[in-house]
């Protein structure tokens, strides 16, 4: 196994902190060419036990942390906000990263979330245009697999066909189509990061209807195939590697390693000549925290005080209730169908919107069946009466970048490690309130077009995160408000880059992972091009 | 609606703790238990009882089924095993204290009652809680995830494709049959 005595590597050239999928793909990049090594703070989980996984995430015994095995004192943090932010059931710690327990949804950003401060008035303009990340989301999509269809009228331009076909719209998508049009809402495929054919030696998916958070049969694309392709050029992957801290040089301008723990209790430091930060939104602020110095007492690449602020999720807002028919839900874990027709701003008075038509509304019969006070004939009765007929539209709503939402150091709680435990800090905003209500007004139109007996609204009171951790690290052109400029690289430390969303100044409502992948394909480039012109 | 072979194979498929079907003979019957890695049959049987109370009554083949199930599901997980054993435990000696019977020897109508009076039917599950939490988890509850889990009985319920079933891709597009 590559890196099993967890020693650092000699002469690495570049060092990646954390194998999710910003990481990954980064390192098997440049692994064919130069000495790569990836520190990870969680385990490397074996494949076989994905069926395991599936049941504990199916019966109620088991938490839903329990199933990528989070919790307890290492991911131990805060939550201090007006609103509790769930943040272990919002990430994985492991080989794979986040994408273990991912739905899968890859789109790309909107030009027009690339400028919103210019263009609207709100929020913050990136330092990159679409046009500058248009051929690196193209090769995301070859990366990532992704299955789609050029029919989104909204979706900015691109160049080329999907890699693969996209899955075919559900029965129930054609329910709400009929329903769309009558109101003039237009409907369109997903694209998915998902086989829908057998693809690079992964099989097609298979049905299992888990896929958030377990795919079982490997047709979700997950950062374990990029870390495959990193270690077979190369790479080596240290698994329960937590990284400390990273240590900077004299003049304070490069890192010069990375100092990290391993299970059984040594603490080692990996030097390199270029390192990559990308161990999540969370995480990558908490690293450059912790790794406050003499010279750098607010923490590394931190002048700005931007480390941490600006903390930013997609917000889900929905609505759902029964018809009088078949709906034939729960068959598959994801969407077919979506409407961006509400994504971009009118104005800055409201934020992105992007519909989704459930393909797993309501209950399925097996959680009804393990769920309930029956069994038998009664309990067949329930489950038959509880599953079939569910409709429901969900959405993800935009959140501006506001300062006051961060994540900083909580001294008060120390981790399995002794270091301050993050705490995040996330309320929400007026802008975020009227977005979650248009975003309502939308879906309550929809399912009363569609005959809906509306059962239940998840809306400005109720809403929570997607999970999608932004911000913390911001991009952009002045050091003096931003932590990295736009090729990655921190402003202050000219060897480390940050990749991953926390490096976005703003969200959108688009599912975060293809700009993740995209950015990463970037900042290699700019690696590669750096380590070339040092040899 | 029988429950078949191909059923057995997507209930272990979706229970991943468990074994294959490979060696799976029928329990004993006769009280003898079998060597490691494997379930006395007095466990199997007892699952089997079970079986008869929380299973609807148009599932055919419920042996057959659970005794395969119940083997290959604990093959090569002795955890899983120790758990139903202990499970068992639990449920007869409350059937013995109140009706002077091991769970499987008590008449089938008194299967049921047993069951709810010691409290198994609004028990939470839990694999290390009280007795009826465990009976909960390892008898009840995973007799109902290997059910609700096979095509059989998604098809009971109305969904050829059910959840934790690699049924493919096809079944989600197509509307229902009239």
């Amino acid at each position: 196994m590559s890196g099993a005595d967890r020693a650092p590597v000699a002469s690495a050239d570049v060092c990646v902190v954390g194998a999710g999928p910003a990481g990954a793909l980064v390192a098997a990049e440049l692994a064919p060419d130069h000495e790569v090594v990836v520190l990870e703070a969680g385990p490397r989980f074996d494949d076989s036990d994905r069926e395991e996984r599936m049941e504990r995430a199916v019966r109620p015994a088991h938490g839903p942390e329990s199933v990528w095995e989070m919790g307890g004192q290492r991911d131990a943090y805060s939550s201090t906000g007006e609103r509790f932010y769930p943040l272990n059931r919002a990430r994985v710690k492991g080989v794979g990263g986040s994408t273990l327990h991912w739905q899968g949804m890859v789109m790309r950003l909107h030009e027009q979330d690339f400028r919103l401060r210019s263009e609207l008035g709100v929020g913050a303009d990136w330092p990159l245009a679409y046009a500058d990340l248009r051929p690196y989301y193209a090769a995301a999509e070859r990366a990532l697999g992704v299955a789609g269809a050029d029919d989104n009228p909204f979706a900015p331009p691109r160049e080329e066909p999907f890699p693969l076909p996209a899955f075919p719209p559900s029965y129930s998508d054609a329910l709400f189509a009929d329903a769309c049009e009558r109101l003039g809402v237009a409907t369109h495929s997903v694209p998915n990061a998902r086989n829908s054919e057998p693809h690079d030696g992964d099989p097609a998916c298979q049905g299992y209807g888990t896929c958030k958070p377990v795919c079982p049969s490997g047709a979700k694309y997950d950062a374990t195939r990029h870390v495959a392709a990193a270690e077979s050029a190369g790479a080596t992957v240290i698994d329960r590697a937590p990284v400390q801290r990273l240590e900077h040089g004299d003049d304070g301008e490069r890192v010069t390693a990375a100092v990290y723990a391993t299970p059984d209790g040594g603490r080692h430091r990996q030097a390199a000549r270029e390192f990559v930060l990308a161990a999540g939104g969370v995480e990558n602020p908490r690293l450059l925290l912790l790794s406050a110095s003499p010279q750098y007492p607010d923490g590394l690449a931190n002048s700005s005080g931007a480390v941490g602020r600006y903390f930013m999720d997609h917000l889900f807002a929905g609505v759902g209730g029964t018809v009088d028919r078949p709906t034939r839900q729960n068959h598959v874990g994801f969407n077919t169908t979506e409407s961006h027709q509400f994504y971009d701003r009118p104005s800055g008075e409201r934020g992105a919107i992007k519909l989704e038509f459930l393909n797993y509304a309501g209950p399925s019969p097996v959680e009804v069946a393990l769920g309930g006070d029956e069994w038998g004939d009664e309990l067949l009765s329930t489950v038959r009466e509880r599953y079939g007929n569910h409709v429901a539209v969900g959405a993800l709503v935009e959140q501006l970048p506001r300062r006051e939402n961060r994540v900083r150091l909580d001294p008060s709680e120390t981790d399995d490690r002794g270091n301050p435990v993050p705490d995040v800090v996330w309320s929400l905003d007026d802008h975020a309130r009227r977005t979650v209500e248009r975003a309502n007004e939308i879906q309550r139109a929809i399912l009363d077009e569609l005959g809906a007996d509306v059962t239940w609204t998840v809306g400005p009171e109720n809403t929570g995160p997607a999970f999608h951790h932004m911000g913390t690290t911001r991009m952009g052109d002045d050091p003096s408000e931003s932590v990295v400029g736009p090729d990655l690289r921190t402003h202050e430390l000219r060897n480390l880059a940050v990749v991953g969303s926390s490096v976005f100044p703003t969200g959108g409502a688009m599912n975060p992972t293809l700009t993740i992948a995209a950015l990463s394909l970037l900042a290699a480039d700019g690696l590669r091009e750096r380590l070339r012109r040092a040899q | 609606m029988e429950l078949s072979r191909r059923d057995v194979l997507a209930a272990l498929a979706a229970a991943g703790g468990g074994g294959s079907l490979a060696g799976c003979v029928a329990p004993a019957g006769d009280g003898e238990e079998r060597g490691g890695g494997t379930l006395p049959a007095h466990a199997t049987e007892t699952l089997v009882a079970v079986a008869g109370v929380v299973y609807p009554s148009a599932v055919e083949g419920v042996r057959e089924f659970v005794e395969s199930y119940a083997a290959g599901r604990v093959a090569g997980d002795p955890g899983h095993r120790d758990g139903v054993v202990a499970a068992v435990c639990a449920l007869d000696d409350h059937a013995s204290a109140w009706h002077g019977d091991r769970f499987v020897d008590l008449h089938e109508g008194l299967r049921d009652p047993t069951l709810r009076t010691l409290g198994v039917d609004e028990a939470d599950p839990n694999p290390a809680g009280r007795p009826r939490e465990r009976v909960r988890y390892y008898l009840v509850n995973d007799l109902l995830y290997a059910l609700y889990t096979t095509p059989t009985g998604g098809e009971l319920a109305g969904i050829e494709n059910p959840q934790g079933y690699p049924g493919g891709t096809a079944s989600y597009q197509r509307g229902p049959r009239p």
